[in-house]
């Protein structure tokens, strides 16, 4: 699926812009990235894969801005680092985002592949694989359920 | 084994009597603190459909800030939610249009040394200016806590900032932390724990460590941690000092001394926190607007500094200020502090987020020059994508609303 390339602290501000907050996520999703690639929002197709440099998603702790990735189809997020309180939203939304220190290998527009269980990137259009690290087991059987709210549900489930 | 402040709270909240950096933990939450923003119109129908109930309403504390005053259909069916919300929930600690979270917390006593927390925001760090260790999380990360009290954590390493000597008059928390993000980096705190020590950071009043500890989320640092001494037990009037510190020999990460005294006033360019120089490089820059406001710049210490150098000036461009907390306001005009502010053609706006984060009526339109006391200029979030924000202290905000251009308060100050 396409890589979308995006640079270093990609902030939630352009992911996710702050005057859409009061909205729901259908409202806010067509705005996403508009001020760093203006057709991403129209462009992307589901399965897509968004790669960005050092400490991708700095700054707020809107969870919209993960959300918003999410509902347009956004399959998974590679970045050389992610800031801490976006990557655990993410994850939290059952959006696996994995860390790659060789994220820069990808190219706008290449053809990837994530497993993030394996810790395993395919750019298929050079048939190159990169290794990354994989997620953490504890916050991988989250991931796998759906995210957090899925896996609570679950738990609660079973409990009752 | 000596132990680390970060080591030592996560220990407490994990039940462990030490814990290792790098572990994963799961601690017990003391208070989570949740605005109206990322709260009940969130949190509500994720509750509901767990069927769940909130752990302990008495560890919960809600504001509202960032859709106060209402102004449309939208946000005021969002703080109709809250205050619902609150009700049924049985949450007695509410401050509804009091100020911004992370100011009315502490102001209202809610934060104490030893405390883990965690807040729906990502400057909550600004509580570990109180010894208590506090982070923001997302809205889905928070109904986690609220339905089992707890919250997962790698222990963190702790990188040491510690500023010797003491800041020349003009200068303030502001400038010493932009320093360090200009310096390290948006993601120089590495999503550890910074604590910043020394005589500089001791002879800091409350809310300027609070500061300090605020843009350690833009430093990228999970939290910000500042000892407790006799200054935060007189903050928050407490009977008794309870002293939690790092041990002498604790193990850090990285350990940064600098000089307090050779500091200057700091201005970051846009559109980012990280573009930092000294404010003499940018002299030749006319912001059209000055803005007063925020969390991280607009508390009654803040509101002083600017007074400091407004004090018989008027402001030669729109100059706005917004008070973070209605309670700093009521002190602020009670001491004399909001009226020379006033009289320097101060407008005055309501006491919450407001522009800060792009939030209310007062966006910033296309192509408009601000300088702001606020945390972040990333492109866009304070209101038209081309618009351009310069960030600084607000002794540089304000001596930059007398002079009409970016100013070294300390021209002012003499």
């Amino acid at each position: 699926m396409r890589a979308w390339v995006l640079g270093d602290n990609v902030d939630t501000d352009a992911i996710a812009p702050g005057r859409y907050m009061k909205f729901g996520i259908a409202e806010i999703a067509p705005h996403c990235l508009e001020a760093l690639v203006p057709e991403f929002a129209r462009s992307v197709r589901p399965g897509d894969v968004v790669v960005g440099g050092r400490n991708f998603g700095a700054g707020s702790s809107r969870e919209q801005a993960p959300a918003a990735l999410k509902h347009l189809g956004v399959a998974a997020l590679v970045a050389e680092s992610f800031a801490g309180l976006f990557y655990r939203n993410a994850l939290n939304l059952g959006l696996p985002a994995v860390v790659c220190a060789d994220a820069k290998r990808i190219h706008d527009t290449d053809t990837v592949r994530v497993d993030p269980e394996a810790g395993r990137i395919h750019i298929e259009n050079r048939n190159e694989t990169l290794v990354c690290e994989p997620i953490p087991a504890h916050l991988m059987e989250m991931v796998r359920d759906g995210g957090l709210l899925a896996h609570l549900e679950k738990r609660l489930g079973r409990s009752r | 084994m000596p132990a680390t402040l970060a080591q030592k709270l996560v220990a407490r909240a994990a039940g462990r009597g030490a814990v290792t950096p790098g572990e994963i933990v799961t601690c017990k939450v003391d208070l989570a603190m949740i605005h109206d923003s990322s709260g009940p119109r969130r949190l509500k129908p994720m509750l509901e459909r767990l069927g769940a109930r909130v752990w302990d309403p008495s560890k919960v504390v809600l504001i509202t800030d960032h859709y106060v005053p209402a102004y449309d259909e939208e946000s005021r069916r969002i703080i109709r939610i809250t205050r619902d919300w609150v009700r049924e929930t049985g949450i007695d600690n509410f401050h509804d249009e009091q100020g911004i979270c992370h100011v009315v917390l502490p102001e209202r006593g809610h934060l104490k040394p030893g405390m883990f927390a965690v807040g729906g925001d990502s400057h909550s760090p600004t509580g570990g200016a109180f010894a208590a260790y506090m982070f923001g999380v997302g809205a889905t990360e928070m109904l986690g806590v609220l339905v089992t009290g707890e919250i997962w954590l790698k222990v963190p390493h702790t990188i040491a900032m510690e500023f010797d000597g003491a800041f020349a008059p003009g200068v303030s928390a502001k400038d010493a932390i932009l320093f360090l993000i200009g310096r390290f980096g948006l993601d120089g705190g590495q999503y550890q724990a910074v604590e910043y020590r020394g005589a500089a950071i001791r002879a800091l009043p409350m809310q300027e460590r609070m500061t300090l500890c605020n843009m350690a989320a833009e430093l990228g640092a999970q939290t910000g941690l500042i000892s407790s001494d006799t200054v935060t037990q007189e903050f928050l009037k407490l009977k008794d000092l309870d002293v939690w510190e790092s041990d002498k020999d604790a193990p850090l990460l990285a350990h940064h001394r600098f000089n307090a005294d050779e500091l200057a006033p700091q201005v970051a360019a846009p559109h980012s926190p990280a573009n930092t120089r000294p404010v003499t490089e940018f002299a030749d820059v006319k912001p059209q607007l000055a803005y007063i406001g925020a969390c991280t710049g607009a508390k009654l210490e803040d509101l002083r500094m600017a007074a400091r150098v407004l004090k018989g000036r008027k402001s030669a461009i729109r100059l706005l200020v917004a008070p973070a907390s209605l309670r700093d306001q009521n002190v602020a005009r009670d001491e004399g502090t909001l009226q020379i502010l006033l009289e320097a053609g101060a407008e005055l706006l309501p006491n919450g987020c407001g522009i800060c984060a792009g939030y209310g009526e007062h966006l910033l339109p296309e192509n408009m020059i601000a300088i702001s006391s606020t945390a972040r200029n990333f492109r866009g979030r304070m209101g038209a994508a081309t618009s351009q924000v310069y960030l600084a202290s607000p002794y540089t905000v304000a001596a930059s609303a007398a002079a009409g251009r970016i100013c070294d308060p300390r021209e002012l100050l003499q």
